[in-house]
């Protein structure tokens, strides 16, 4: 049976119907279309699933969609609004991206980062990543391109 | 996931009486962070999903008379950044940061950590070494015992079917004490292979030891004090030999499975390696040692 779900995603309000047994990430992919958020292991481990609930980064694939009700959820779809966040473009200026699939995850896991703690150091940007996995890249590139963005923020 | 029914109490006495009333066709979930995976694994299919993570009241850390109480729906970043738990319980800190990673702590909870009961769970062992006690509520009533007596078996606790987690209570540490922890897992992030957590009381003078508590995570269907280990070291002064002695009888009194993760083998030398590693830290900082290890 079907229970209401009002919550704010991207800063728009929405009233959804869904079933219970939904993750969030499922009823963002499916019933909101925005698929920026990835499907990655369905199981927590590989981050790809990465939002902002309240400012904090979560794993949508371990969250019920009902949790989310009364909250304000960002995910990347909502970084973009008013042209490239400056984490997207540090990724794009530091080639970061290689597949593409865990980089929505890790530039959210990113931002929440950075807005807690604008002067992270390189250890804290290592720690707050252990839950976002890339079989890409090597996380080289992906650590300048948020080191980079954070100093481009003091600067 | 199978279907359920889902049901959102505003208040803990609404919780509570969802369960007596379903009992054991319900279950209950806070940050869901364990339960999930048992759900769309299917190892179990409730009929009801009592969902608390949003009861008011139940998160909070406070510092009371000798002690601190943690509410049990305090999710695991508050206790990391507290600065009432780094004062006094830095143990908990030491394992907090390593379980899981931020955006599980970000949203699962400490009650629901204790409560799945995971033999690899990496808060337990250390909230046992510092004697923590839980409260737990239902309709029937309240009780309170010892964190060491709730965890019974593999994710199983003494919890009955109507019974919610509300509390942890931590008593404050005197000053001649220090402790230690640490975890070794394969990956950053992952379950523990094993890990070992301690919390040593010197006497005044701080030379010899008075009283220790060592709890061993991953190695035991549930985390294993270490007793007769601890008995080795009451009331004698630390030096090499008894240190090492005091790693090798920890381990004796690990009870490992063989796993993906290593042979028992291996893991009942990872304890003795950490134990004796550690129990030497935590005697160090009693004393006054003030390492910057984590």
């Amino acid at each position: 049976m079907k229970e209401i779900l009002k919550f704010r995603v991207n800063g728009e309000d929405y009233e959804l119907y869904v079933e219970p047994n939904k993750t969030l990430v499922e009823v963002l992919r499916e019933e909101l279309e925005l698929t920026g958020t990835k499907m990655g292991c369905g199981e927590g481990a590989c981050g790809a699933c990465t939002v902002l609930i309240d400012g904090r980064a979560v794993k949508s694939c371990l969250i019920l969609a009902l949790q989310a009700r009364g909250k304000d959820v960002l995910t990347i779809e909502g970084l973009g609004k008013k042209g490239l966040h400056p984490l997207q473009q540090s990724f794009m200026d530091h080639f970061a991206i290689q597949c593409g699939y865990c980089t929505p995850g890790m530039i959210m896991a990113a931002k929440a980062l950075l807005d807690e703690n604008p002067r992270c150091t390189e250890e804290e940007i290592r720690e707050s990543l252990v839950g976002n996995l890339c079989r890409c890249t090597g996380y080289v590139k992906i650590m300048e391109a948020i080191s980079a963005a954070r100093d481009g923020a003091k600067g | 996931m199978r279907p359920f029914i889902y049901f959102e109490p505003q208040s803990l006495e609404e919780a509570c009486d969802l369960l007596a009333r379903h009992g054991d066709e319900a279950k209950i979930i806070a940050g869901g962070q364990s339960l999930i995976h048992l759900l769309k694994q299917r190892l179990i299919a409730p009929a009801f999903l009592i969902n608390i993570k949003s009861l008011p009241g139940l998160a909070y850390i406070r510092n009371g008379s000798g002690r601190v109480s943690i509410g049990a729906l305090t999710i695991h970043h508050d206790i990391e950044t507290s600065p009432l738990v780094k004062e006094e319980f830095p143990l908990v800190i030491d394992a907090e940061r390593r379980l899981g990673h931020l955006q599980i702590r970000n949203w699962g909870t400490v009650g629901g950590n204790l409560c799945h009961a995971d033999p690899a769970g990496d808060l337990a062992p250390a909230l046992i070494a510092l004697g923590a006690k839980v409260k737990v509520k239902s309709t029937r009533g309240g009780r309170e015992l010892a964190l060491e007596d709730f965890v019974v078996d593999l994710f199983a606790t003494v919890l009955e079917q109507d019974e919610i987690l509300t509390e942890i209570e931590v008593p404050v540490l005197s000053p001649e004490t220090g402790t230690a922890y640490r975890k070794e897992s394969v990956i950053a992030g992952g379950a523990a292979i094993a890990s070992v957590a301690t919390v040593i009381g010197m006497d005044s003078r701080r030379k010899t030891v008075r009283d220790a508590r060592i709890v061993m995570g991953g190695v035991g269907a549930t985390p294993l004090r270490a007793k007769a280990a601890e008995r080795l070291l009451v009331g004698k002064k630390l030096d090499d030999r008894l240190l090492e002695e005091a790693g090798i009888a920890v381990a004796q009194e690990a009870d490992p499975t063989t796993s993906v993760d290593g042979s028992a083998e291996y893991k009942r030398e990872i304890v003795r390696v950490l134990a004796e590693e550690i129990i030497g830290r935590a005697v160090a900082r009693a004393q006054g040692a003030n390492d910057n290890v984590k």
